[in-house]
């Protein structure tokens, strides 16, 4: 059985999306700047795609710049509420612990440059809540950018009430939607955001593909210097078919939505539950607000790497939160920002699983993560020193 | 080209003496559950022979593989070889670590220094090799075994 449950790192691309970006590689490959029919073919796929991304957003087209990833779109909206800032003489800015790298590294930038940077604690359930972020809030606060979706343990912030604070105190915010666009609903009106991040290969698109929505009114300022492509925004040929699977993807994620969580939540809390049956083992994030595909676990006496590579050997793509997995020597920050302990940490698996999930493959999934702990766990001094009480075990209910 | 080699894997899916040695005369362990991998050797000797070695592993795929090497390397061999196993000699056999695994195969070396360390003063002799270096596995700053 081959189970693809990493759908977190990236996603398969849907027939549809494919579909959408072929013509524009075969036969419309203008570019979008020139006067001939094929580039205004081109530059008319782009206004069309603009205008669809725009309605799934619920925001006007003028207000999408397209950009190469979820990375550069963190990038972007961060530097340019940074300077805005500034030029106000507001230099301070409120994030979480548990932010993707991509805004971590340019806040550390940042603060390197002299901003204050406040990063907010998402306590052991994973969220950070709207009174944290109301109490954080200073004068000299010009940006506050919290995650809709945390990309490890998928706890889900409430950004609503987010937005309305920062409305209430003029502060502007910009909320890291990669992993939350095209699995749960996102409205920026509704919500009050400011700023949004998304990248297309999170929900079936290409990668390398994103958008940036900055409302109208706010700066933006560019990263990428260049020619006039994106209102002078971002410089650089646009990525027309890329673009174009990425409305299609975009789309169709938002059609298929509200069926496809119908299905998955269940199958989702049908492995939580069968994982849950391990010994030593704890869900990291909250059960209830958490995106309809993500299932993330800590093992007590286990290392991550080793788990990955035999369940990859029974056919299951899945990641960890372990130093050994993170290419760094410290696990996952994100399960040391809930509070998990680094023995424990090095122990995690997450699962992240798409909507053609079936209740047989979460069945095999159970199974096949059930025997390979039991393995490592037979094979680990570490875990024969915590049951033999030589070491203290670190998660305190013994379903034994 | 792919992380590991095919004899790291290969060591990894089929580790050799895995498993506690109930009549060993030396254990030793080496690592710390913090930075993610602990190691533990258990040896067996007998008239100055690696007579039978075995280990136990918490960590990842190069740990394991490294683990199960390094008992390869000395299994039936004198002691006095055992003692001069450096870390470069498993890796070598392993076909290579990754340069961020190094780390894995300095575990192994150092977790048989200490099962000899500790058959030594069992026997309540000298121990004659190099003293382990202590390194606990937490690369951090690290400079031992470039
Ligand atoms: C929450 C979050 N932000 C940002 C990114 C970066 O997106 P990209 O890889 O498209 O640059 C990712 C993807 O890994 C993510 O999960
Ligand atoms: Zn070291």
């Amino acid at each position: 059985m081959n189970i693809y449950a990493d759908n977190g790192a990236t996603t398969k691309m849907s027939q549809r999306a494919i579909d959408a970006m072929i013509p524009y590689m075969a036969e419309f490959y203008g570019n979008p700047s020139s006067l001939y029919s094929i580039g205004q073919k081109a530059k008319e796929a782009l206004d069309d795609a603009r205008e669809r991304v725009a309605k799934c957003l619920n925001c006007s087209p003028q207000e999408i710049t397209f950009t190469g990833g979820g990375s550069e779109a963190d990038n972007q909206a961060i530097v340019s509420a940074a300077m805005a800032g500034a030029k106000k003489g507001k230099m301070h800015i409120i994030s979480t612990a548990f932010e993707h790298h991509a805004v971590l590294h340019i806040l550390k930038k940042l603060a390197g440059e002299g901003y204050e940077v406040t990063l907010l604690d998402p306590g052991e359930k994973g969220i950070v809540t709207a009174e944290q972020v109301r109490a954080a809030i200073t004068p000299e606060t010009c940006l506050v950018t919290i995650m809709f979706v945390n990309n490890e343990i998928g706890t889900i912030m409430p950004v609503a009430e987010i937005g309305a604070v920062c409305r209430e105190k003029g502060v502007t915010f910009h909320t890291d939607a990669v992993q939350a666009v095209g699995h749960i609903p996102v409205d920026v009106k509704a919500m009050n955001i400011d700023m949004l991040s998304l990248a297309a290969h999170k929900f079936h698109g290409p990668k390398g593909c994103g958008v940036l929505y900055v409302r109208r009114g706010l700066p933006i300022y560019n990263i990428i210097e260049g020619g006039a492509q994106e209102r002078g925004k971002r410089g650089g040929t646009e990525n027309v078919a890329a673009i174009m699977g990425l409305a299609a993807a975009l789309e169709e994620s938002c059609e298929n939505m509200e069926e496809d969580n119908k299905r998955l939540i269940p199958l989702r809390d049908r492995l939580i539950e069968g994982l849950s049956k391990i010994p030593y083992s704890i869900l990291n994030g909250d059960a209830e607000r958490r995106a309809p595909g993500n299932v993330n676990f800590c093992f007590e006496g286990i290392e991550g790497e080793s788990l990955l590579l035999l369940l990859d050997d029974k056919g299951i793509s899945a990641s960890s939160g372990s130093a050994c997995t993170s290419g760094s020597l410290d696990p996952s920050h994100v399960l040391l920002s809930i509070g998990r302990p680094h023995e424990l940490a090095h122990g995690s698996l997450r699962l992240t699983i798409g909507a053609d999930i079936t209740e047989e493959e979460v069945d095999y999934i159970i199974k096949s993560v059930g025997e390979v702990v039991a393995y490592l766990r037979s094979i680990s001094p570490f875990w024969h020193d915590l049951e033999s009480g030589k070491r203290q075990h670190m998660i305190s209910e013994h379903w034994r | 080209m792919a992380l590991y080699s095919n004899t790291v894997m290969d060591h990894f899916r089929n580790p050799r003496n895995l498993g506690v040695l109930e009549d060993a005369n030396g254990i030793g362990e080496a690592g710390n559950p913090v930075c993610g991998d602990i190691m533990k050797i258990y040896l067996k000797i007998e008239n100055g022979i690696i007579e039978d070695v075995s280990f136990e592993t918490f960590g990842c795929g190069s740990a394991i593989a490294s683990s199960s090497m390094a008992t390869e390397l000395i299994k039936g061999k004198p002691v006095e070889e055992a003692l001069a196993l450096t870390n470069k000699a498993v890796a070598e056999a392993l076909d290579g670590l990754p340069a961020h695994k190094m780390h894995c195969s300095v575990l192994a070396e150092e977790a048989i220094k200490e099962a000899l360390k500790d058959y030594y003063a069992k026997q309540g002799l000298p121990f004659p090799g190099e003293e382990p270096e202590g390194c606990d596995g937490c690369c951090e700053g690290c400079t031992l075994h470039q």
